[in-house]
């Protein structure tokens, strides 16, 4: 085996140990993310939801958002059959062989959001008080952050020539003002109600010991995905409510590392760049010689 | 005298076919501009649920797979130092240079904001490192202009017979300070594509169990890597031989059969990851239910066997026919493997659904269009092509 091809093989074992995987250098916070000091949540409780929506309408006005009556002989109202671009809270009825219940949707708001690791200039991204929001100028509406979201909670506006992606931002410009967010504000029957993450938490876990014949033991959001920040209580099981997620890692780690694995400080495809470089220096010399042998035939 | 050096073909450039190709690029330009007013809902049936369409899959991820030419044959003539393929390397890459071009034009149409496209380059203190998109982004904007710079002797060999003696001088002077950069040019052209084709893999493992687990493994880098090299064969076997065909010129019959060579290692290199793969996280099951999903697994494993067993025949690898159906077989299977990874395998689950809508399936068709006029184009006045086998009819 000449020189060159051994090098060659060297590159190429690099590149396929090293490289086999993706992604820019240089983030030194490998660690999953903890929940911040300073989340604050919504809990969820199924067995005290009606199902009377009136957190879809105060969600609504809230964000300014126009009613959805796209929903082919609905159009006389506001009648959304999933979250999109004009609903960022939904209350869906799950029926199963011995109970129904309603359930939320909305943003989970996650300790490790998939979303956020998508974005690419982080128009997406966990900032006061561990929320999630959307920064317009950054976003040029690739719809990545739609394909990893576990919940599909990011609604993108199809029909806009100037698209923005649309989701629940835990009403954060009312929590600025002091308000809560408005679909707590209005339940009437406190099926949702707002509050500090490590409170809400205490609370689901204490309604749980309350009354172990009703409720499912299991707060939805304390480890699922790495955990979420909204929480949810149930009497049904959570699958029935259409939460298929079980895995409790977040969604983000294993992609991550693979990634922080290989490009950690840009150090592996620098190293195979300057080898191949030296590799094809070289074989352009070798070559030169065999052109000019193969001249001469 | 060095007869292999690459010749314009000459000839005519405005034939019937051509007509048709631009017409349908053409129509696909009107479309865009609909799109651009009416906006994605109107022209495409991409969702909520399927963020990602037609463009996404074909255009982008398949697309610069097929345009991994210029990446297998650089591998193989600059870093494994075989330089008997080189007259394969010049239409490769313009290939290459043509699909990533039109690829990097797909996203443009594909997202919501173009206008705002510049902003992923330029705003660097932005950027997100934990996002195998951005790698992609920036890795692809990069390769797009290292391949027309690896293209541009082409260009200046020609210019520099210009009659006008200082567009002339200028033109030797690029040449020759190029000539010096190439190899570093070269090399980037390796690194690039081994960094974007392995993302392109890790993006979809960030989907969670969104895609299905045929597909869903820590292993997706590596195979969306393999499986470009794979399929950058198949696409320089199959443009060989219809170059051949439509240029009337000889065809490159006892190159392309050692070429197979180097397309089975790294087709049963594939097909080994895939399998061991799916056997060690216990994937049988899901392998032989019988579902869609097994099927698509199924077809993709032998389209890839067929050729590879095949090849173990000395008579079909000296057969121009057989290398390239081959070579169809080969390309077709990649494809479905990138197709199955974003599209098929990919389920968000309640209820949502898919299928291209006509105007974005036009919009492809005359993407396509486009690149193969401009490839006609180009070989015929550009020294692209090897002159030994030089068009016997204009
Ligand atoms: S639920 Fe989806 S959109 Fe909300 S933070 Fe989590 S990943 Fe992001
Ligand atoms: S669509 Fe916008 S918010 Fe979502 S990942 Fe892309 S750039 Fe980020
Ligand atoms: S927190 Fe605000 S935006 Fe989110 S669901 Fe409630 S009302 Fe809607």
């Amino acid at each position: 085996m000449s020189v060159s091809r051994r090098s060659a093989l060297k590159a190429f074992a690099a590149a396929g140990g090293t490289i086999a995987t993706s992604a820019v250098p240089l983030r030194a916070d490998n660690e999953p993310r903890s929940v911040p000091a300073d989340a604050v949540g919504m809990l969820y409780d199924a067995t005290r939801c009606i199902g009377c929506k009136a957190c879809v309408t105060a969600c609504h006005e809230a964000n300014q958002d126009l009613p959805d009556t796209r929903t082919p002989g609905m159009e006389l109202y506001d009648a959304p059959t999933e979250l999109n671009s004009r609903t960022r809270n939904i209350i869906k009825l799950h029926r199963s062989e011995y109970i129904d219940s309603y359930v939320k949707r909305q943003c989970m708001h996650c300790v490790d959001p998939a979303c956020v690791g998508a974005c690419m200039l982080g128009a997406l991204q966990k900032r006061d008080f561990g929320i999630v929001t959307w920064d317009a100028p950054y976003c040029i509406g690739c719809r990545y952050c739609q394909v990893v979201c576990p919940f599909n909670v990011p609604a993108f506006e199809w029909e806009s020539a100037n698209p923005r992606i649309v989701k629940c931002e835990l009403c954060v410009h009312r929590l600025r003002e002091g308000l809560e967010p408005a679909c707590c504000e209005v339940c009437p029957r406190e099926a949702v109600i707002f509050g500090q993450y490590e409170d809400l938490l205490a609370e689901a876990h204490s309604r749980i010991v309350d009354r172990p014949d009703v409720y499912v033991d299991r707060v939805y959001g304390e480890h699922e995905v790495g955990g979420t920040q909204v929480l949810y209580l149930s009497h049904v099981p959570f699958e029935d409510l259409g939460f298929t997620r079980d895995s409790t890692e977040a969604v983000p780690s294993l992609q991550q590392s693979i990634q922080h694995g290989i490009y950690q400080g840009f150090v592996a495809p620098a190293a195979l760049y300057a080898l191949l470089g030296v590799v094809m220096f070289k074989n352009k010399r070798t070559n030169r010689v065999a052109d000019s042998e193969a001249d001469d035939e | 005298m060095n007869s292999h050096l690459p010749r314009a073909l000459g000839g005519k450039i405005v034939t019937r076919p051509y007509k048709l190709l631009v017409g349908l690029f053409a129509l696909a330009m009107l479309l865009i501009a609909w799109r651009m007013v009416a906006g994605l809902g109107a022209t495409t049936a991409m969702n909520d649920g399927y963020p990602f369409g037609l463009w996404i899959a074909f255009d982008v991820v398949t697309g610069t797979a097929l345009a991994c030419g210029g990446y297998a044959m650089a591998i193989l003539i600059y870093v494994f130092n075989k330089g008997k393929y080189h007259p394969l390397i010049r239409p490769a890459i313009l290939t290459s240079a043509l699909g990533y071009s039109i690829a990097g034009f797909s996203v443009a149409i594909d997202v919501g904001r173009p206008w705002l496209i510049w902003r992923v380059p330029v705003y660097g203190w932005r950027w997100n490192f934990n996002s195998a998109l951005l790698e992609v982004a920036l890795c692809i904007m990069a390769y797009v202009v290292v391949l027309w710079i690896e293209l541009a002797p082409a260009f200046l060999e020609k210019w520099r017979n210009a009659p006008k003696p200082r567009l002339a001088s200028i033109v030797g002077k690029t040449a020759d300070r190029l000539d010096r950069l190439l190899p570093w040019i070269v090399a980037l052209g390796v690194l690039l594509p081994t960094m974007h084709q392995s993302s392109l893999g890790t993006m979809m493992l960030l989907a969670g169990d969104k895609l299905h687990p045929l597909w869903n493994t820590p292993l997706l880098p590596l195979e969306f890597l393999v499986g470009c090299i794979l399929m950058g064969y198949g696409a320089v076997t199959i443009e060989s031989c219809l170059g051949s065909l439509l240029f009337k010129r000889r065809p490159e019959t006892a190159m392309l059969a050692k070429l197979s060579f180097a397309a089975a290692v790294t087709l049963w290199l594939f097909v080994l990851i895939r399998l061991t793969d799916l056997i060690v996280r216990d994937q049988t099951e899901a392998m032989f239910a019988g579902d869609l999903y097994s099927t698509m697994l199924w077809l993709e494993l032998c389209l890839l066997l067929i050729p590879g067993i095949a090849y173990f025949w000395p008579g079909v690898r000296t057969k121009i026919r057989h290398l390239f159906s081959g070579a169809v077989l080969v390309v077709l299977a990649g494809a479905i493997y990138r197709f199955d990874t974003y599209l098929v395998g990919y389920n968000p689950g309640n209820n949502w659904s898919y299928f291209p809508a006509v105007p974005e399936q036009l919009v492809t068709l005359g993407l396509v269009a486009f690149e193969v006029a401009a490839y006609v184009l180009i070989v015929k006045r550009f020294p692209i092509l090897a002159g030994h086998s030089r068009a016997e009819t204009a």
